[in-house]
């Protein structure tokens, strides 16, 4: 595991960037992460991230695109719009968990 | 007396039932099994019905058959479990009081859940699925009449049980058609909602160039959202289409609609379980067994067979008051039939992907792991025998029910 400067901040990161200790993240680092990424924050985009966050603190890891579309409310069309092309990778680099495994 | 009940009478629920009945004593325990259907499929077999290699009628047992006397089999459809009052109610009124449960009713393909996908114009005409007997069937009549074209073979999302099964199928129909003389005419397009061929890296890579040298298109990260009856295409949620003439596509998985309407379920209707014993996250009285639970492992009866072992040791010290001792490592084993006579094999678990190697004896085999071999496809076949004769009637089998990294290699 290795650190990356983001933000003139210091975070630890999988070999993808995707962030790796949960208590790292706060809202201003995903504005940055967003960034990088080229996607602009709306409170659509919030209303995803910030589920994801809690849902991952009570399930222990990242919701696929499905049960986020189904237990916050947006479709997983909307969600392709907000985050394109790969919108479950997308959302997790910038709500700062780890990339969803979701299937085996 | 005390009841157990056991939720669904297929791979994992026989299983169960039967190696429970054996060490629960007949006078302290009833033991009673419901399912909505009385015929026990053999689920792997319907990867060979569409190229007509087995006869329907070698796929079914009546279920009562596979079932030992003395536990009591229930023919009804499940409506509702009732944990806070320990009851199961069927849609016929019937209600069955438990002391523990076993929810072991699987998973199942729901086309409905795509628009289009079911319309009356596609399905079963142009559409097909063959992970249910009736569609394996109508397949078989359907590459029948099959003289060329586009077919597209598609899964729309994970989980979905015997994840390799779509790829399978794909080789296996690659061979058909060159054995029809025909694959010249046929333009073989495989279509996931993964970044790859599959789900982990060092198979996902070798399944890949499989795909590559029998020259099928692979078009990855494919998020159905819906079928297009009038122009016969898949389109993608970002707006990508990939037309069609003939389609066989792997559902939607979901697991039963009384298990959400029960509040057990997540957003795909499988129950939470601790992912070492099958105990329900919810209720301590309440098991999740098989395709049903939200293992994050594949949903196989391989997994069924070697996880349940694990849970009958448990269960019997559970309800003796014991800790329970043995821990399932998510362990899966899978054979995978690449056409022509020949098959590959892959051992995996939680923590470890599939690898090369040999299995089950480091070095000797006979199986090749991760390799195509004529011997894993006549392991393949035979294991149709195994689960009939041995697997469902819970007979053991001398195979370690935890992963070993004997005679794997890591690094190859
Ligand atoms: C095409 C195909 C190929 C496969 N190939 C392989 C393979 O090569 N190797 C491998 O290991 N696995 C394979 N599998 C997977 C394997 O068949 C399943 O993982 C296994 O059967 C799961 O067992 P289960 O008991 O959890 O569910 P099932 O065996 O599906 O049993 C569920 C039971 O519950 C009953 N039920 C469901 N809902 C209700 C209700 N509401 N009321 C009453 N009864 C209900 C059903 O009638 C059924 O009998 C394959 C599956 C398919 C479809």
């Amino acid at each position: 595991m290795s650190t990356t400067m983001i933000g003139g901040r210091e975070v630890h990161v999988d070999e993808e960037g995707f962030l790796t200790q949960y208590d790292e993240w706060d809202e201003d680092l995903a504005k940055q992460l967003a960034a990088l990424i080229g996607v602009d924050l709306t409170d659509r985009h919030w209303t995803a991230i910030r589920f994801l966050r809690r849902d991952y603190r009570s399930q222990g890891e990242t919701a696929t695109l499905r049960r986020a579309a189904q237990l916050c409310g947006i479709p997983i069309k909307e969600l392709f719009q907000l985050f394109p092309k790969k919108p479950a990778k997308k959302m997790a680099y910038i709500a700062g968990l780890p990339k969803p495994h979701g299937c085996v | 007396m005390k009841r157990l009940l056991i939720l669904g009478a297929g791979t994992a629920g026989t299983m169960a039932a039967n190696k429970l009945r054996r060490r629960l004593h007949p006078d302290e325990w009833r033991l009673s099994v419901v399912d909505q259907s009385e015929t026990h499929f053999y689920q792997p077999g319907y990867l060979f019905i569409p190229f007509g290699r087995y006869r329907p009628d070698e796929v079914s047992r009546p279920s009562r058959r596979l079932l030992r006397d003395d536990v009591d089999l229930i023919h009804g459809e499940i409506a509702l479990v009732e944990p806070d009052h320990n009851r199961v109610l069927l849609t016929d009124g019937r209600a069955l009081a438990y002391d523990y449960l076993v929810i072991a009713t699987g998973t199942t393909p729901r086309p409905d859940q795509t628009p289009g996908m079911a319309d009356g114009r596609l399905w079963r005409s142009s559409v097909f699925d063959f992970y249910t007997y009736d569609g394996a069937v109508a397949l078989a009549s359907a590459l029948g009449d099959f003289r060329g074209g586009r077919m597209v073979v598609h899964v729309v999302d994970m989980p979905i049980k015997c994840p390799v099964a779509p790829l399978e199928f794909t080789f296996l129909a690659d061979a058909y058609f060159r054995e029809c003389g025909i694959r010249d005419d046929v333009e073989l397009v495989y279509v996931t909602p993964l970044p790859g061929a599959f789900t982990k890296p060092i198979a996902s890579h070798r399944l890949g160039s499989m795909l590559e040298e029998r020259k099928i298109v692979l078009e990855t990260d494919f998020m159905v959202e819906s079928v297009d009856p009038d122009t016969k295409t898949l389109v993608s949620y970002d707006e990508r289409e990939i037309p069609f003439d003939l389609l066989v596509t792997v559902p939607l998985n979901m697991g039963a609609d009384y298990v959400a309407k029960s509040g057990l379920g997540n957003e795909l209707n499988y129950v939470a379980v601790d992912k070492h014993t099958m105990l329900s996250k919810q209720f301590p009285n309440i098991f999740a067994i098989g395709d049903a639970n939200d293992l994050p492992a594949s949903k196989a009866g391989s997994v069924a067979h070697f996880s349940v072992e694990v849970f009958a040791d448990n269960f019997v010290r559970y309800v003796g008051g014991k800790p329970m001792l043995r821990r399932f490592d998510g362990h899966a084993n899978c054979f995978v039939e690449s056409g022509a006579g020949k098959g590959l094999l892959i051992d995996f678990n939680y923590d470890t992907e599939p690898l090369p190697g040999r299995y089950p004896l480091p070095w000797l085999g006979p199986c090749r792991l991760l390799a195509e071999s004529p011997v894993n496809h006549w392991g393949k076949l035979a294991f149709r025998w195994i689960y009939w004769h041995v697997l469902l009637p819970g007979l053991p089998v001398p195979l370690p029910s935890h992963l070993t990294m004997a005679g794997k290699h890591p690094e190859e």
